[in-house]
């Protein structure tokens, strides 16, 4: 039985056209939206895609933050162990400054406001052994970890981040304190930080043991060569 | 065919934007979880469609992407907003349902790229986030308006018998396809 009219059979051009555009945007997709995400009025990006926060973890639930008894540790290849309440970080000398975030999955936050501890401040009263290299940041959402050298933990805008957009960070960012490296990928940035150990070396963390890079450098690590 | 892409797409969905939004993401946690379903989704999805592909009517499968595939001056007429007579498939329903299997193919390419990204870094490509995004974007706004239709829509409301029950009234179907009813009338008179 055939139709009476035939019409142009430009369905399947247009099939095939639209998805070789779309899989072109493999190239393009992320430079246009952050594009796109910048000419926004500030409210939207939040839920524009790929320029809005999204919150992974690794287990459940979210750490909580109890005021009165949390305690960051600061152990390892040092003179005197320590540990300060969030009272005493708040009394560390603070810093703020303006970054991007960009997650290793291929989305990014522009221009968050970070305030907070320069690690260099947060070790002034301490003596690290010769030996010392490297920190170990350890989150209390186990088993979180990563680890920074002593050089990476020191560049100028690495921080231990309080405030996150002018308020002190949420519980889904990481509350009351999380690390902050704007060079490198964000999985480098431990949350709900519990303790930080001064190490030998900068042991693979839960996701470089995953296959990510230790030196998750923006833009030259874990693959991209942007 | 159907009701396996409406099943799943909405599986996909409501895990995707679990693990998109965090307000969802804090409140439901188990990202784990909820990653492994949005993937199993994902695989049986695309097992289900060859088994439909394989077992089922392929020569009806055929005929429905011919007549997809081909758009005349009705169906221009009909795009631009002007009353036209239409086929089985009104224009509206072919370009949706090209575009949805332009998303169908775009989807599962980032998502495997995606996918494989976590293991290896060969695979990893800044895009793959960027397409899914926008994918699901596109997705969502073609959704709206087909539910919409589907659903609420007072003339076009009847369609969903159609899908559901595999039947419409033929005096709807008069109004809204003749082209359809006129060749299926003309070729009961053949017999």
């Amino acid at each position: 039985m055939k139709e009476r009219r035939e019409g142009v059979p430009i369905g399947r051009a247009a099939f095939l056209g639209l998805a070789a555009a779309g899989i072109s945007s493999l190239a393009w997709g992320k430079s246009a939206f952050d594009a796109v995400s910048s000419a926004l009025p500030s409210g939207l990006p939040s839920i524009a895609p790929s320029n809005g926060w999204r919150i992974y973890s690794i287990s459940n639930p979210l750490p909580t933050f109890d005021p009165a008894t949390y305690r960051l540790q600061v152990f390892g290849l040092v003179d005197k162990p320590f540990e300060l309440s969030y009272a005493d970080l708040q009394d560390l000398p603070q810093e703020s400054q303006i970054s991007d975030f960009h997650c290793v999955t291929g989305w990014s936050v522009e221009d968050v406001h970070w305030e907070g501890v320069r690690i260099r401040d947060l070790l002034a009263s301490v003596q690290l052994a010769p030996t010392a290299r490297a920190l170990r940041f350890n989150s209390a959402e186990l088993p979180y970890d990563s680890a920074l050298t002593l050089e990476q933990a020191l560049l100028p805008d690495t921080m231990l981040a309080l405030k996150m957009d002018g308020k002190p960070l949420t519980r889904p960012h990481g509350s009351p304190v999380r690390l902050v490296i704007p060079q490198m990928y964000g999985y480098k940035g431990v949350k709900w930080l519990k303790s930080i150990e001064v190490s030998r070396e900068a042991f693979a963390g839960y996701w470089e043991r995953e296959g990510y890079d230790n030196d998750a450098w923006v833009g030259r690590s874990n693959g991209y060569t942007s | 065919m159907h009701w396996i892409h409406a099943s799943v797409f909405f599986s996909l969905l409501v895990t995707g934007a679990i693990l998109y939004f965090p307000s969802l993401s804090i409140a439901i946690g188990r990202r784990q979880v909820v990653k492994d379903v949005h993937l199993w989704s994902a695989l049986a999805w695309v097992v289900a469609l060859l088994v439909v592909v394989i077992v089922g009517d392929r020569s009806s499968l055929r005929r429905s992407l011919r007549e997809v595939d081909r758009f005349d001056r009705d169906d221009g007429r009909w795009l631009i907003g002007k009353r036209a007579p239409q086929g089985r498939f009104n224009a509206g329903q072919k370009v949706n349902l090209i575009l949805t299997g332009v998303l169908t193919v775009l989807f599962t390419v980032s998502g495997v790229l995606l996918w494989l990204g976590e293991q290896d870094t060969r695979f990893r490509l800044d895009g793959s986030i960027a397409l899914h995004d926008g994918a699901t974007l596109i997705s969502l706004f073609l959704l709206v308006g087909h539910l919409y239709l589907a659903v609420i829509h007072p003339s076009t409301r009847h369609a969903l018998r159609g899908i559901t029950r595999g039947e419409v009234r033929e005096d709807w179907a008069e109004a809204h396809h003749r082209k359809w009813v006129e060749a299926e009338r003309e070729a009961r008179r053949r017999v």
